[in-house]
């Protein structure tokens, strides 16, 4: 198992490289820059900026250097002292800005994979055992639904729901005085009570696809020969069921997991923009808006990390599940 | 004799709808299998009905997408009267709708409006209104539904924050949010194959550089790497150039998926025996390629496509929803629903979902769709 642990890791070093340029790239895209953009903005408000004081901001945030020069910058400070540089408009480093957002973020895709898994394989299983039962089908058709409903519309419509029904906002993760409060177990306890909400919107795609990858497993498996013969042997049906057919079935299930949690990380972005959380989405979406180049690049570099990290571990969690994956 | 009477009689009942099944073209077969998946049916006809509201918007929405009133500010829907009662009982076909009561709210600061039973609006079908180029081409001005009087408030579907017809609207968004979808797929596709079937093709090295590209791409979380690249669009260009800048953004990573459908088929059928008849009878490369084997992953390739659509369709309504994708006065689902992104918006104007409605009803009818085309796709298996 070692061997293949490292060698993961070792493969995720050209994967960080190749997103950390692409990243770049992508955010130095639109054209001109963040000082072109405060020069503009004092302009509408009826101040002049000079061109030496523009050369002089530019120089301030070094942004007169050709790309690759200002790559390497961000990129060895990265490497070399944790430093993902400073964000122009809240004039912070990026780091005090990001890492608490970033670890509900964390959080937040967690708890929504760990609400899939609870949800989807017990759903699944039923389905698959009792299939076509009235009940297989309602699962089947809110599977459907939960595919097709965006999941930033399923936000907006529980919010609109508690608003006009229960007289409350939902939105945030925290209860306004805890907000900037600093971390303590009312704290947790408070996020917790707020996660429920973004946790079931983020979960319901991820746990709809599921559903229906384990119930087109399961029921392949449960034709096969071996079942029939674990029945002759004797054995109780749901305990056949778990040790045989269902421990087959998991697989693709697992393999398919990286994607469910590079999706929950993506999604959200979006999520988290309408239901106004304090994760790393409305942040990337101010930073993009106002081209606040290393807050938006890291932001988007540190999502891409952590939906890296989720997907090696779903692809360890196989290579322990599947022998012939570890020594392939 | 008697012996002529022994043979055997073959029953023509048994044998007639086998005959039929061997000497069947491919494409009647997955015909036959398709028309079996009764959702699938459904799909198909609800997908075609969403094409045929694209092309034809201009005849079926009331009023031109920019006609706004501010006297109807957040007007709340008017349901459709199809027959007219007289008050002394008398039933006319005379179609109608409700005029409105403002009740003005002091304590809320804003009009409330009521839907006023006894002001009735007369509707009428194939009215004349605004004139418009029917498919581009004829010069028309008739619409399937509208005031018989021009000026009329009729709001089926309510009015947004301008008092403009999020109905007429709706149905204008439909074509923008379905074409994009059509558009980036096609270009998901050409890139899919191309490099797809040069993957599977050559093999090797070149295969091997190009699924690390696309496990690369896959990695990365779509939202955000669109957000980026989306807002890289300069906030001056034209309309059209955003919506087709959107489509290229969505088919960057769109194209993966296809190319690893492409691929996968490419060497499933590398080594089918139909394949290597066709080399030993001398066939060309290029004649096995698109004569042989692309024929019979045709079917399958359609199925991706078709799933492929609506994953297009939530991405554009998410961008455009958060305000960096498409904007007005171009008019997809996503840019009407952001007017539903704040809490104070869509509690005194439900109606403004309207949108997500559509967005809804046409990824499920593409899903199933789909679903069926794929089941369909390989006849051959039971």
């Amino acid at each position: 198992m070692l061997p293949y642990i490292v060698k993961r890791f070792l493969f995720m070093i050209p994967t960080l490289i190749a997103i950390s340029i692409v990243v770049f790239i992508v955010i130095n895209l639109p054209p001109g820059d963040f000082v072109d953009r405060l020069v503009a903005q004092a302009k509408s408000s009826g101040e002049v900026v000079s061109p030496q004081e523009e050369a002089s901001m530019r120089t301030v945030y070094g942004l007169n250097d050709p790309l690759p020069v200002q790559y390497f910058r961000w990129i060895s400070g990265i490497v070399l002292r944790g430093d993902f540089g400073t964000s122009f408009r809240w004039k912070l480093p990026v780091n005090t800005l990001i890492w608490e957002r970033l670890g509900l973020t964390f959080v937040l895709s967690i708890s929504s994979l760990l609400f899939i898994w609870m949800v989807a394989i017990p759903v699944g299983v039923y389905s698959a055992v009792r299939q076509y039962s009235p009940g297989d089908y309602t699962f089947t058709f809110l599977a459907f639904l939960g595919v097709a409903v965006p999941d930033f519309l399923i936000a907006l419509i529980l919010m609109y729901i508690a608003f006009k029904y229960f007289g409350q906002t939902v939105g945030g993760l925290f209860s306004p005085n805890y907000v900037t409060a600093p971390w303590s177990l009312s704290r947790v306890l408070d996020l917790f009570s707020h996660l429920w909400i973004p946790m079931l919107v983020l979960g319901l795609a991820g746990t709809a696809g599921l559903i229906r990858t384990l119930r087109a497993n399961l029921l392949d498996e449960l034709r096969r020969p071996y079942v029939t013969t674990a029945r002759a042997k004797g054995l109780p049906e749901l305990w056949l069921l778990i040790k045989y057919p269902l421990r087959h079935a998991l697989n693709p299930f697992v393999s398919g997991l990286n994607d469910v949690f590079v999706n929950l990380v993506s999604g959200a972005t979006i999520v988290s923009v309408v239901l106004s959380l304090q994760t790393t989405g409305p942040l990337l979406l101010e930073a993009l808006q106002g081209q606040d180049t290393f807050l938006a690049g890291s932001a988007i570099l540190q999502l891409s990390v952590l939906a890296l990290l989720g997907t090696l571990f779903s692809d360890l969690l196989l290579a322990w599940l599947d022998p012939r994956i570890r020594f392939r | 004799m008697a012996e002529t009477n022994i043979s055997i009689p073959i029953p023509a009942a048994v044998e007639a709808p086998e005959s039929r099944v061997v000497v069947a073209k491919q494409w009647r077969l997955i015909w036959w299998k398709f028309r079996r998946h009764r959702l699938a049916m459904i799909g198909g006809v609800v997908t075609i009905l969403i094409y045929m509201v694209a092309i034809f918007a201009e005849f079926l929405a009331p009023f031109p997408v920019d006609t706004f009133a501010s006297k109807y500010t957040y007007a709340p829907p008017q349901t459709l009267h199809l027959i007219d009662q007289g008050a002394d009982g008398s039933i006319h076909l005379t179609p109608y709708v409700n005029g409105y009561k403002v009740v003005l709210d002091y304590a809320a600061g804003r009009r409330n409006f009521q839907v006023d039973p006894d002001v009735k609006y007369p509707i009428g079908f194939f009215v004349h209104g605004s004139p418009y180029k029917l498919i581009g081409i004829f010069d028309t001005d008739i619409h399937l539904l509208g005031p018989l009087n021009k000026g009329d408030p009729m709001y089926l579907l309510g009015a947004d924050h301008l008092g403009r017809d999020m109905f007429s609207r709706t149905i204008y968004g439909t074509r923008i949010s379905v074409t994009i979808g059509l558009i980036g797929v096609s270009l998901s596709l050409f890139f899919g194959i191309l490099l797809g079937g040069i993957s599977g093709y050559f093999g090797g090295w070149i295969d091997n550089l190009i699924q690390r590209l696309i496990e690369f791409l896959q990695s990365i979380p779509s939202i955000p790497l669109w957000m980026g690249l989306a807002a890289a669009i300069p906030q001056n260009v034209p309309p059209l150039q955003v919506y087709f800048y959107i489509t290229i953004i969505l088919s960057v990573l769109g194209w993966t998926g296809l190319a690893r459908v492409v691929r996968g088929r490419f060497y499933a059928l590398k080594t089918e025996d139909f394949v290597k008849a066709a080399q030993l009878d001398g066939c060309s490369t290029l004649r096995i390629i698109f004569r042989h084997m692309v024929p019979s992953f045709m079917s399958h390739i359609i199925a991706v496509v078709t799933l492929a659509i609506p994953g297009m369709i939530l991405a554009e309504t998410a961008l455009s929803f958060l305000g960096i994708g498409l904007r007005e006065p171009i008019i997809s689902w996503g840019v009407l629903l952001q007017e539903a992104q704040n809490i104070r918006a869509i509690s005194t104007a439900p109606w403004l979902f309207w949108p997500g409605v559509a967005v809804v009803i046409s990824v499920l009818a593409l899903n199933f769709l789909g679903d069926g085309l794929r089941d369909a796709a390989d006849p051959y298996t039971a």
